[in-house]
């Protein structure tokens, strides 16, 4: 047993922590994120240069071949950046799709330019009335010759503003929130039929709802068998899960080290407000809570790397865990930053929104502890 | 003990609906709900409530109170809340005017009253700074005597809706002699007057609502002292009490709450309603039960204030517990809305968005976040609690 990274991994960290430290400050992100389209295209380019678009491909499509290990390093260290570049929905959930599917044509065209940055994808999932569940969907795909015909609409899809190709969930066959008759399909976002209407996000993400009328796709851009749509979409998204986990603990981390940094320097009563034992314990309190959430994420990502049977309830427990100790970490960051904290100009508000985001994404902590509850208690 | 209503009171309570009904029309809140309308709207609001005789129902009756009974205050702001009426703006109403009327001299109570009580003057509060938030007491903004004028200079911050305020009552620094708490005086100061500048602050709710207030060389007469100079913060002490008894606002957590109730029944996750989820109810139920002793704690400071008694250190737990269920309720609803809870405000209507209230959830939940900070922040009020109730 060994918590240590290997040399490949360290140094994979060690170029994005030193990326976001010297050229995505909070200004630039700021600058970033009020720009038309809240990304960069150019940071964008500078990350599949130094290789980062390609950490969890395989070999054989140009990846860098990694592991679950590999892609924490890297979301952690975007986390701490609070980088708004879509590496979540193009890189893991449209390239993850991709490549856990069986359709070698769209793999060879696909990820090779998701790894070169010029191809931006979403997965297009959630539904108004969907809330946490993957399969309750209502959009139709009708098989017609050899072509499917789409219908019916996607909300909140991530990264759906800038997105050039999407991956949609739909139903080919089954009732509304049924597990088998899903199936999912590859389109351009421009393809006729498709409206995309964007909005923003608190975090500074572009969302879009898409609606999908009349919309023909050829039968070979479906990945996977027909029907069998959860059997890619499962893993995947516990896969994005443990990203966004890593993603939640670089925040903590960061939230934690400024407002200790904060309540060692601002006075009050004539000394730092660190020296108040009401506040040291709260810090402890929050401190504890960022070593246990990165027990558990190591935990998952071990269990999942290994192919653990609990691997699926760990990953349930993680995300309740992320939950709990980042409201815990995020109110006490504002709280012990008192109106500073909140304020729009500094960081803290802007780091507390992403963890509110990423805690309501994939399902938040009642949802998970409720699978939790039914995997480890029946 | 007996909290029933008699039958004068429930005739009270039907009083009060029927103006509600009538008075705060749909045309009222769609302006109040706009930002570009929200200041004369709240005037307009406010001087309806000022026209019926209602606007201030904690003024004694010869300055314009209502001289309600503790059972029609508790009765009027129950129906306001249940109908999702904000509270009046604070600054003037219930801040600034108990000093006036209890600290003030007659000229100063003739002069300022009247145009409080109508909303012909918006009043902002000019405490806190940079380096003076939970110890207030440590302020540097000057006011130096030249003649029969203060010539006031520093800055103050998180000054709310100063960008809109004919007056800002502030504590200033004219001894830095002796015990800080002895040398602060409390200035009525017209913010139209030279040498004022008001830079907006944007929250995290994306609003603008504080302001940093800097004050370059401000002439302001001795006569708009409150007070004896050098005396200031024994007027504002007095003044905190009533500030936190009204920032515990359990009227409205009690309306938003059932508001979240009745959300819940509507949302659904995997085929169940969210109410019937055995976790959401467990957290509904938690803010409930608070929320029941939270109403009769208030209730019972109510009634010994109006037995003569100050609000002292038990103001403290009201604040403390109340913005504590604030933030419950307003968490609670962040939930419901799932990941809409994060739309920033949108020219998208609810229907192309597929959502109608995650906006105005996130809006308040970080505003919210606020409410154990201002006020004195609630570690502050647990320091009070600590020493003067529990004699630690
Ligand atoms: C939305 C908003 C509106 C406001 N409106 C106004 C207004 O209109 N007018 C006005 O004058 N002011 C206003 N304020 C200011 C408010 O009163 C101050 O923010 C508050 O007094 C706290 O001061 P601070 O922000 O400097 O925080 P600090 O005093 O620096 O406190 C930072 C943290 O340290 C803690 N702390 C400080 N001292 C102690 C202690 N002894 N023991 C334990 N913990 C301690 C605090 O609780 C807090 O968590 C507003 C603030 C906000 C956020």
């Amino acid at each position: 047993m060994n918590f240590d990274f290997t040399e490949e991994q360290t140094m994979l960290r060690d170029s994005v922590a030193r990326y976001v430290q010297d050229s995505y400050d909070f200004e630039t992100r700021r600058k970033i994120a009020d720009s038309d389209a809240g990304i960069s295209r150019e940071h964008w380019r500078t990350f599949a240069e130094l290789g980062w678009l390609s950490v969890p491909f395989a070999e054989e499509f140009g990846g860098f071949g990694g592991n679950h290990v590999d892609t924490m390093v890297v979301m952690e260290e975007l986390g701490k950046g609070l980088v708004l570049e879509p590496y979540l929905a193009s890189v893991l959930l449209f390239g993850g799709l991709l490549q856990r599917s069986d359709n070698g044509p769209l793999q060879g065209e696909y990820i090779p330019r998701v790894i070169e940055g010029s191809c931006l994808g979403a997965f297009a999932y959630l539904e108004r009335q969907s809330r946490f569940e993957l399969t309750d969907i209502k959009t139709r795909a009708e098989s017609a010759g050899d072509a499917y015909t789409l219908n019916g609409e996607k909300v909140a899809v991530f990264n759906g503003a800038n997105a050039d190709t999407l991956i949609v969930s739909a139903r080919t066959a089954g009732g509304q929130s049924d597990r088998e008759g899903i199936s999912l399909f590859l389109l351009p976002a421009d393809a006729a039929g498709v409206t995309v209407t964007p909005y923003g996000m608190m975090d500074g993400q572009r969302v879009a709802n898409i609606v999908l009328e009349n919309v023909s796709v050829p039968a070979g851009n479906r990945l996977g068998a027909e029907g069998d749509g959860m059997a890619l979409m499962e893993p995947v998204v516990r896969d994005a899960i443990l990203a966004l986990c890593a993603e939640a603990l670089g925040i903590m981390a960061q939230l934690n080290a400024k407002t200790l940094e904060y309540t060692k320097t601002r006075k009050q009563f004539g000394v730092a407000i660190g020296s108040f034992q009401a506040l040291q314990h709260r810090m402890v309190d929050t401190f504890m809570a960022y070593e246990q959430t990165k027990s558990l994420l190591y935990r998952a990502v071990c269990e999942v790397e290994e192919g653990a049977d609990t691997a699926a309830s760990t990953v349930h427990a993680l995300k309740v865990q992320v939950d709990k100790a980042g409201r815990q970490v995020f109110g006490e960051a504002i709280q012990l930053h008192g109106g500073m904290g909140l304020t729009d100009e500094l960081d803290i508000g802007h780091f507390a929104k992403r963890l509110m985001m990423i805690n309501t994404t994939f399902g938040n902590a009642d949802h998970h502890q409720a699978a939790f509850n039914a995997a480890r208690y029946g | 003990m007996d909290t029933r209503f008699a039958p004068e009171d429930i005739a009270f309570r039907d009083e009060v609906r029927a103006f509600f009904d009538k008075a705060y029309d749909e045309e009222l809140q769609a302006r109040l709900a706009n930002l570009d309308t929200f200041k004369d709207a709240v005037i307009d609001w406010q001087k309806r409530l000022y026209e019926q005789g209602w606007v201030a129902p904690n003024w004694p009756k010869e300055y314009g109170g209502p001289g309600w009974n503790h059972t029609q205050k508790f009765i009027f702001d129950s129906e306001r809340a249940a109908r999702g009426i904000r509270d009046v703006i604070p600054f003037g109403l219930q801040m600034v005017a108990p000093v006036i009327y209890t600290f003030g001299n007659d000229e100063q109570k003739a002069r300022f009253l009247p145009r409080i009580l109508s909303s012909d003057d918006w009043w902002c509060q000019g405490y806190s700074e940079t380096g003076a938030g939970s110890d207030l007491a440590s302020l540097k903004t000057k006011a130096e005597l030249d003649g029969d004028e203060y010539v006031v200079n520093g800055a103050k911050i998180w000054t709310s809706y100063a960008q809109y305020a004919d007056w800002i009552f502030c504590l200033v620094r004219t001894n830095s002699e002796g015990r800080k708490q002895e040398g602060i005086s409390f200035l009525l100061i017209d913010m139209h007057s030279p040498g004022i500048k008001v830079n907006p602050i944007v929250s995290i709710d994306n609003h603008h609502s504080l302001n940093e207030v800097e004050f370059n060389d401000v002439r302001v007469p001795v006569a708009n002292r409150i007070g004896e100079q050098d005396k200031g913060w024994t007027y504002a002490k007095a003044l905190l009490a009533h500030e936190r008894t009204t920032i515990a606002g359990v009227a409205d957590s009690k309306r938003n709450f059932n508001e979240v109730r009745e959300l819940a029944a509507a949302e659904v996750n995997g085929g169940k309603r969210l109410i019937d989820d055995p976790l959401f109810r467990k957290r509904l139920s938690d803010i409930e039960i608070e929320l029941m002793a939270l109403e009769f704690t208030e209730l019972r400071v109510l009634a010994t204030v109006a037995a003569g008694g100050a609000p002292g250190a038990e103001s403290s737990l009201l604040k403390i517990k109340g913005t504590e269920m604030q933030q419950a309720v307003q968490e609670l609803r962040m939930d419901l809305a799932a990941y809409y809870q994060g739309v920033l405000p949108t020219d998208l209507s609810p229907e192309q968005l597929g959502h109608a209230f995650g906006s105005a959830a996130r809006q308040s939940y970080m505003y919210g976040r606020a409410a154990t900070i201002y006020g004195g922040s609630n570690e502050v009020q647990k320091n009070i609690i600590a020493k003067a109730v529990l004699g630690l």
